[in-house]
């Protein structure tokens, strides 16, 4: 009998993370129309200016994707709690760095087949253009997911034994979330509007920068979270 | 382990608590509710650390390296460490990967412990007992060296009992070590060669 290692361990996790997200599908509907609600707000809030809209169309796209990646982060640690499954898996023995790559993995696509969604609903709403090709939106929002679902992941799991934990997950993430937002909202502007001056490689070099970061310490800093 | 104390909070759950088991003996743990019995299947399981003291698991300590401790035991506890939105089969075969054994060994398991693998409801529409006889099957296809077992008859019926009794001798024959604590003192002095008694954290005369 030979254990699987790291990235074997990684699949078997992620195929049952993302076989959870499946079958709570009721779940992910209500994400779905709460970033839907929050973009609706946005749009609402702002009144009718549509040149004005327009213009902030990349930051409420990463805020609607931001507040949901609350309830996604929180209720992925939900499901480990109920009967222990997350002290289960620590017995079983699997490798710990193995549980916070699935789970990132499997949030961040969670959160990137959201923001796929959104994008046409950005376009029908706010009559959104893309002006640059459609690759370079799918890697700020690939790069943008990742750079959420890494801290959330690791905060996720911190916020877990909270009993505040709803309130506690936004609050240790959104700080750290900054320069990530920045950039991701500034490079979706950027392919909406035209990017004449070439900044957005500098805005996708940042992300992936964050991602590099918070991926590296969330592998380091995981196992020390999840132990007693 | 030599004098092992934990706290939860202000409470002491064990007290400078010192016991030896012999490889393949088979321990029968009683005491009443809250003595601590609990706690130390789940020190020696390594899903909780000691506050103070010494522990080796089949020459390892777990506090410095839990993981080949956690490689031969297999700890039976109140939680089921399953997911309840995945069949039972599901459950077992995600296990079976992280063990790095064959996916047939998943249906085998549940078989041996009285459940349907075809059976595709989630485990959230299981009886107590089937979600016992599920957590069983977990402990036995991992094959222990260690098997810790909290309560094991808890929520299962009389057949449950039967078959359960006749798995836990099988895993004595086969040489594994066992730490049972259970209410049910016949049946567990059946199944038992030592007893260790525990009251307020710490070990009393049985």
């Amino acid at each position: 009998m030979r254990r699987p290692g790291l990235l074997a361990s990684t699949w078997v996790l992620f195929r049952k993370d993302l076989l959870l997200e499946w079958r709570s599908r009721a779940r992910v509907n209500a994400l779905v129309f709460f970033s839907l609600a929050t973009l609706l707000l946005f749009s609402f809030a702002l009144g009718p200016d549509t040149a004005l809209l327009r213009r902030g169309a990349g930051g409420y796209l990463w805020l609607a994707l931001l507040l949901s990646s609350v309830l996604a982060l929180g209720e992925s640690f939900r499901v480990e709690r109920e009967n222990s499954s997350l002290e289960g898996l620590r017995l079983v023995p699997v490798d710990t760095r193995a549980i916070f790559l699935a789970k990132g993995i499997a949030n961040a696509v969670l959160l990137a087949a959201l923001g796929v969604l959104l994008v046409p609903v950005l376009v029908a709403l706010l009559d959104v253009r893309i002006v640059l090709p459609w690759a370079r939106l799918l890697t700020i929002v690939g790069l943008g997911c990742l750079a959420i679902a890494a801290p959330g992941t690791l905060y996720g799991a911190i916020a877990s034994h909270a009993r505040a934990r709803d309130v506690l997950l936004p609050l240790l993430l959104f700080p750290i979330l900054i320069p990530a937002l920045v950039a991701a909202a500034k490079g979706t502007a950027l392919v909406f509007e035209g990017d004449p001056m070439g900044q957005l490689p500098s805005w996708i070099a940042l992300l992936g920068g964050f991602d590099v970061v918070y991926w590296g310490l969330g592998v380091v800093l995981f196992p020390r979270v999840i132990e007693e | 382990m030599h004098e092992v104390s934990k706290r939860y909070g202000a409470r002491w759950a064990l007290v400078r608590l010192s016991l030896t088991v012999r490889r393949g003996a088979a321990v029968l743990l009683t005491g009443h509710n809250g003595s601590g019995k609990t706690t130390l299947l789940r020190i020696l399981a390594t899903a909780v650390r000691p506050s103070s003291g010494q522990v080796q698991v089949l020459g390892v300590d777990p506090t410095r390296d839990p993981d080949p401790v956690r490689a031969q035991v297999g700890l039976l506890s109140h939680a089921h460490y399953v997911y309840e939105d995945l069949s039972g089969l599901e459950n077992m075969v995600v296990l079976t990967r992280l063990l790095g054994e064959p996916a047939t060994a998943a249906a085998a398991a549940m078989e041996r412990l009285g459940l349907d693998p075809r059976d595709d409801r989630p485990v959230r529409t299981y009886s107590a007992g089937m979600r016992r006889r599920l957590a069983l099957a977990r402990l036995f296809l991992k094959q222990p060296a260690v098997a810790l077992l909290d309560e094991p008859f808890v929520e299962l019926d009389p057949t449950g009992v039967s078959e359960l009794e006749a798995r836990i001798r099988e895993l004595r024959a086969a040489g594994t070590t066992l730490v049972l604590a259970t209410h049910h003192i016949e049946q567990g002095l059946l199944l038992c060669t030592d007893r260790l008694h525990l009251d307020q954290g710490r070990s009393i005369a049985a």
